[in-house]
C-alpha cells in the first residue's frame, strides 16, 4: 500500500517527546529498512508510550515522527496521520486478537481495511497462516488457541497489511519458557524475512540480544545507551544495563590503575585512565573467602551475605558493604563456605577481571556515533 | 480456557455432592436473598392464586385481547429498534468521547428513569403533540401528529425504555477492552468500521442485555403511552392500557389480562435470554 | 411496572398509614370508643373518607366546615378512581366513607356486603362538551363533533363518563369516531387543556374546575345520561358515629351549597 511513498533514507527517523504529568519520554529513533531495533528498558522507562507514538496510538508533546520520508506526527506544525493510515503492522503484548473473529479472519483483518477483497484478504490470511505454521488452526477462535499459537497468529495479523515498520510490544512476555524459546527462535525467523523496519519493545535482555540487530536502552525516559549487543556488554554504562548484562558496575574517579568507588574503597583495574570512570566486572570474578584472604588479589573488602537465589547452575549471592556487589559461587562452595543470610565473609576481585573506561562521553553524541 | 480450569479446582472439593455446597453460603446473604426473591415473587403468587383459570383460554380467544397483545409485542418490538438505533450510539458517545458537560448528559440520559411515566406523557404531548415544540412543526409541515396514533405508542415506549438501554450498553463499552479498537486502527480500520467489527461484536451480550430490558420495559409500559397515545382499541390499547381498563370494571379480567402478558412476556424473555446471554 | 399498580400501591400505603393512625388515635376513635358517640350526638376522632376524585375540591372544602362545625374530629380524604377505591375497600381498606362517582362502584362494594345500609345519591353529574377556550372550533351542539378534521376525546367505556357519554351519543343518534377513549376523566380533560384533542366529553364539574383553559358547553342529550353520585357508611368503619354525621353534613343544606358552587345539581 505505502509502495509508492518509500523514499530512500531510513524507514524510521524520530525524535519522540511525550510528557505524563512529572514524567518525560525524550528519545531520538533512527531505523534502517531491514533493521531490528530492540528497545530495552526497566518498567517505566517509557518503551511502550514510545511504541504508541509510533503506531499513532499517542501524540507527541514535541519532536517529530517520519515513517518511510513522510511526517506522520509533527506537533509543531499540526501535522498528524492517525494509526489506521500509518504503514504500521503491531503485535501488541498480549496480542489483543479479536475474539468474535477465527484466526484467520483475525489475519484477514487488515488486509480487508487496506481494500483488499473479501476472497482475496481470506486467501492472504490462509497464506500467513501457514508461513507461521498454523495452516490447520485457521477456523478456531482465539480462546481456542495456545499462547504461542496465538502469538504467532497476531504476528500473521500485523505482517500481511506488509507494513513499513513492524512494532513489538513485548511479544513473548506472555508465554512460558518452554514456549518461549520455540516462539522466539520461529519470530527470529520472520523478523529476519521481513523487509521492513522492526521496533522491538522488550525488558528481557535474551529477548533483545537474540532478536535484534541494535539495541536501545531507555531509562527513565531517555536514551542511557544505544549499539550493538557486544558493545553493551562490554562496556555498560548505566547500574540497570549492567544487571541486564550480569555485571557489578561502579562509577568512579580513576588515578592511573586504581578508581576510587566511595569513601573507604579504590578498586585496582589492569587499564590505566584519569577523571570519571566506570569500573564493571562479572560476579564469576567475585571470590568470598570466610577469612581475610592472601595472595594476589588486591581488591578485598569485609561484606555480608544479604541474599541467596539460583542462578542457573550456581548460587547468586548479594553482598553488602562499601559497595553493593553480586557474586557467582558453585553450590559446593555456599555450602563449604556454609554461606547464609546476615553472615559476614571477605569479597576479592582480582584486577585482572575488572575493567575501565571513561565515562564522560554523552548518550547523545554517543546516538549520533553510533552509525 | 482458564475458566474450566477455575470450575474444575472449585467444583473438586464439593465433588457431586453439590448440596454441601449450598451451605457454604453464608446465611447473611442467604437470608436477604431469600427475602428478595420471595418479595419479587410473592405479588405474582397473588396474580396466579386469584386467576380465574378456567376462563383463561376463552379470553384469549377474545378478539380485543389478542389485538391488544399483538400492538403490545409489535410497539415493543418496534420501539426496542428505535433504541438501538438512537441508544447505542448514544451510549457509544457517553463512554468513548471526552466532550464538556458529559456529565450532565448522562444525567439526562436517565431522566426518563426518574420521571413518573404520567409526567413523560405530558412531557411528550409538550414536545411532540399538536401544540408541541416539535410537533406543531410537523402537523403545519406534513400534516403529521403522533399522539393517538400506534407510532405515538412507540414514541412513548422508546422514550421510557431508552434509559435501560443506554445505561446497559454504556456499561459493557466501559467494561470492553478499548485497545482491541487501538489494534483495529493499527491495522488500517476508520473508527467507524472499527464500531461496526469489533466495538459492536465485543459487546454484543451487553447489547443484548440492554436489548432485552428496554424490550421488557416498553411492554409493560402504561403511564407514558395512555397520556401521550391515548387509548384506543386496535391503534393505541396496548395490554397494560386494556389491563388498567379492565380493573374499573372486572377485577377477574384484569387478573387474566395481566396473566397473559406476563405468560407471553416471560416466555419471550426467558428463550432469548437463553440464546443471547448464556453464549460464551 | 407502570402506573396504575404504583399508583394503586401508593394508594395502598395512604390507606395502611391512614389505618396506622387511626390504630394509633383508637383510644379516643374506635368505633366502640364512647368517646366517639358520648351522650348528646357529639362526634370525635378520626373521620376516613374515600371519595371519587372529581369530588377532590368540594370535598376538602366541606372536610374543612365539617371539621369546625364538630370540633374534635379530623377527616382524612383518599382521593383516587372509584374503581380503584372500591377495589381497596374491598381488600380491607379501614376506611369509614365511601363517596362514589358511579352507582356501578358502588354496587360492589354494596354486593360484596361491605356498606353498612343503603346508599344515598346526593349529587347528579351532567356531562358537557369541553373546548379550549374560546371555542376555536365553532362547536355549539353534539353532532359538530363528528365533524371532519375534529378530534374528540372520550372517556373509555368502562368508566363512569365513558358509559354515560355512550349513553348520551346513542340517544342522540350521533355516530362519533373519538381519537382515544381515555382512562378517566381528568385525562380526557387535559388532552384538551394541552389542545391535542377540540372536543371532549365531560362533566359539568370538571370543566367549572378548569375554567381558566377550557369552557363547557351544555347539550340537550346530556339529560339521558345524568351520573349519580352515591355515598355510604361502610360496615367495619372504625369511626361510624363520626362517619355516619359527616355523610349527614354532605347531605345538609350547607353540604349541597359547596356541591353545587362546584357544578354538581341536587338529585
Amino acid at each position: 500500500m505505502i509502495e509508492g511513498m518509500r523514499r530512500p533514507g531510513p524507514v524510521v527517523d524520530a525524535h519522540i517527546v511525550v510528557d505524563r504529568g512529572t514524567f518525560r519520554l525524550d528519545i531520538r529513533l533512527r531505523i534502517e529498512s531491514g533493521e531490528v531495533v530492540g528497545l530495552l528498558g526497566p518498567n517505566g522507562a517509557g518503551k511502550t508510550t514510545a511504541l504508541r507514538a509510533l503506531a499513532g496510538l499517542q501524540p507527541l508533546t514535541a519532536g517529530h515522527v517520519t515513517l518511510a520520508g513522510g511526517d506522520v506526527d509533527r506537533p509543531e506544525r499540526r501535522t498528524w496521520t492517525p494509526a489506521e493510515r500509518r504503514p504500521i503492522g503491531v503485535v501488541f503484548q498480549d496480542y489483543l486478537l479479536f475474539p468474535h473473529l477465527t484466526a484467520q479472519d483475525n489475519v484477514a483483518f487488515g488486509p480487508r481495511r487496506h481494500g483488499v477483497d473479501r476472497r482475496s484478504a481470506r486467501q492472504l490470511a490462509a497464506d500467513w497462516l501457514e508461513r507461521v505454521g498454523l495452516a490447520d488452526r485457521a477456523r478456531l477462535k482465539p480462546r481456542q488457541l495456545s499462547g504461542g499459537q496465538a502469538q504467532r497468529v497476531a504476528l500473521a495479523r500485523a505482517l500481511a497489511v506488509h507494513p513499513e515498520l513492524l512494532l513489538l510490544d513485548e511479544p513473548l512476555a506472555a508465554l512460558d519458557a518452554r514456549t518461549r524459546l520455540d516462539t522466539r527462535a520461529a519470530l527470529h525467523r520472520h523478523l529476519a524475512e521481513h523487509p521492513g523496519a522492526s521496533l522491538l519493545v522488550t525488558h528481557d535482555p535474551l529477548d533483545a540480544l537474540v532478536l535484534a540487530d541494535r539495541l536501545v536502552i531507555v531509562e527513565a525516559g531517555h536514551v542511557v545507551q544505544e549499539g550493538d549487543a557486544a558493545t553493551i556488554t562490554a562496556q555498560p554504562r548505566t547500574d540497570y544495563v549492567a544487571r541486564l548484562v550480569g555485571l557489578n558496575l561502579y562509577r568512579g574517579t580513576a588515578d592511573g590503575q586504581t578508581v576510587r568507588v566511595g569513601p573507604d574503597l579504590a578498586l585496582a583495574v589492569d587499564d590505566p585512565l584519569h577523571g570519571d570512570a566506570f569500573v564493571a566486572f562479572p560476579p564469576s570474578a567475585v571470590a568470598l573467602h570466610s577469612s581475610r584472604p592472601h595472595g594476589s588479589p588486591r581488591n578485598t573488602w569485609p561484606a555480608t551475605i544479604t541474599g541467596l537465589q539460583r542462578n542457573g547452575d550456581n548460587l547468586r549471592v548479594q553482598l553488602a558493604g562499601p559497595i553493593g556487589v553480586a557474586a557467582d559461587v558453585t553450590p559446593a562452595a555456599a555450602a563449604n563456605l556454609e554461606l547464609a543470610p546476615g553472615q559476614p565473609v571477605w569479597v576479592a576481585v582480582k584486577a585482572t577481571q575488572t575493567r575501565a573506561y571513561p565515562a564522560d562521553v554523552q548518550p547523545s553524541a554517543m546516538t549520533r556515533d553510533a552509525r | 480456557m482458564v475458566g474450566i480450569d477455575e470450575q474444575d479446582v472449585v467444583a473438586r472439593p464439593g465433588g457431586a455432592a453439590s448440596p454441601r455446597r449450598v451451605q457454604r453460603v453464608p446465611m447473611g446473604l442467604m437470608i436477604p436473598a431469600a427475602a428478595g426473591l420471595a418479595f419479587l415473587v410473592l405479588p405474582l403468587a397473588g396474580l396466579l392464586i386469584r386467576a380465574p383459570w378456567t376462563t383463561l383460554p376463552r379470553r384469549l380467544t377474545e378478539p380485543g385481547v389478542l389485538t391488544a397483545l399483538r400492538l403490545s409485542l409489535q410497539t415493543a418490538t418496534t420501539a426496542t429498534g428505535v433504541c438501538l438505533v438512537l441508544g447505542v450510539p448514544l451510549a457509544w458517545l457517553l463512554a468513548r468521547v471526552e466532550f464538556p458537560g458529559r456529565r450532565l448528559v448522562r444525567a439526562l440520559v436517565t431522566v426518563p428513569l426518574v420521571l413518573p411515566p404520567v409526567v413523560g406523557g405530558v412531557a411528550l404531548l409538550l414536545a411532540f403533540g399538536r401544540n408541541g415544540l416539535i410537533g406543531r412543526w410537523l402537523d403545519s409541515t406534513f400534516g403529521f401528529t403522533l399522539p393517538f396514533t400506534t407510532a405515538g405508542v412507540v414514541v412513548a415506549e422508546a422514550f421510557v425504555a431508552m434509559p435501560f438501554l443506554v445505561i446497559a450498553v454504556e456499561g459493557a463499552l466501559r467494561g470492553a477492552d478499548i485497545r482491541y479498537e487501538e489494534a483495529a486502527a493499527t491495522l488500517g480500520s476508520d473508527r467507524w468500521t472499527t464500531f461496526i467489527r469489533v466495538t459492536l461484536p465485543l459487546v454484543a451480550p451487553g447489547i443484548a442485555a440492554g436489548a432485552l430490558l428496554c424490550w421488557a420495559r416498553a411492554l409493560g409500559e402504561f403511564g407514558a403511552t395512555i397520556t401521550f397515545a391515548g387509548n384506543f382499541p386496535g391503534r393505541t390499547q396496548t395490554m397494560p392500557l386494556a389491563v388498567y381498563l379492565a380493573l374499573e370494571t372486572d377485577l377477574q379480567a384484569a387478573i387474566v389480562l395481566s396473566l397473559i402478558l406476563l405468560i407471553v412476556s416471560v416466555a419471550i424473555l426467558a428463550l432469548l435470554r437463553d440464546r443471547w446471554l448464556t453464549a460464551p | 411496572m407502570s402506573t396504575p399498580w404504583v399508583r394503586t400501591a401508593l394508594a395502598g400505603l395512604t390507606a395502611l398509614a391512614v389505618a396506622g393512625l387511626a390504630g394509633c388515635g383508637g383510644g379516643s376513635g374506635s368505633a366502640n370508643s364512647p368517646s366517639s358517640a358520648s351522650a348528646g350526638g357529639k362526634v370525635t376522632g378520626k373521620v376516613t373518607v374515600f371519595a371519587a376524585a372529581s369530588l377532590t375540591e368540594s370535598f376538602t372544602r366541606i372536610g374543612r366546615d365539617f371539621q369546625a362545625a364538630h370540633p374534635g374530629t379530623k377527616v382524612t380524604f383518599s382521593f383516587a378512581g372509584s374503581s380503584d377505591l372500591a377495589t381497596q375497600i374491598n381488600q380491607g381498606a379501614p376506611a369509614d366513607v365511601f363517596a362514589s362517582a358511579a352507582p356501578a362502584n358502588m354496587k360492589t362494594v354494596t354486593d360484596a356486603g361491605n356498606g353498612a345500609g343503603k346508599p344515598t345519591t346526593f349529587v347528579q353529574n351532567q356531562l358537557v362538551i369541553a373546548v379550549p377556550k374560546g371555542n376555536p372550533k365553532g362547536i355549539r351542539r353534539l353532532s359538530d363533533l363528528t365533524r371532519k378534521g375534529t378530534k374528540v376525546a372520550l372517556c373509555a367505556e368502562q368508566v363512569p363518563c365513558g358509559a354515560a357519554a355512550k349513553k348520551a351519543l346513542s340517544s342522540a343518534g350521533v355516530k362519533l369516531r373519538p381519537v382515544t377513549q381515555e382512562q378517566d376523566v381528568k385525562a380526557a380533560l387535559s388532552k384538551v387543556t394541552l389542545g391535542e384533542v377540540d372536543a371532549a366529553l365531560v362533566y359539568r364539574t370538571d370543566t367549572r374546575s378548569a375554567a381558566k383553559d377550557v369552557q363547557g358547553i351544555e347539550f340537550p342529550e346530556s339529560k339521558n345520561a345524568i351520573n349519580d353520585y352515591p355515598i355510604v357508611v361502610l360496615k367495619d368503619a372504625p369511626n361510624r358515629a363520626a362517619a355516619k354525621a359527616f355523610v349527614d353534613y354532605v347531605l345538609s343544606a350547607k353540604g349541597k351549597a359547596v356541591l353545587t358552587r362546584a357544578g354538581f345539581q341536587a338529585p
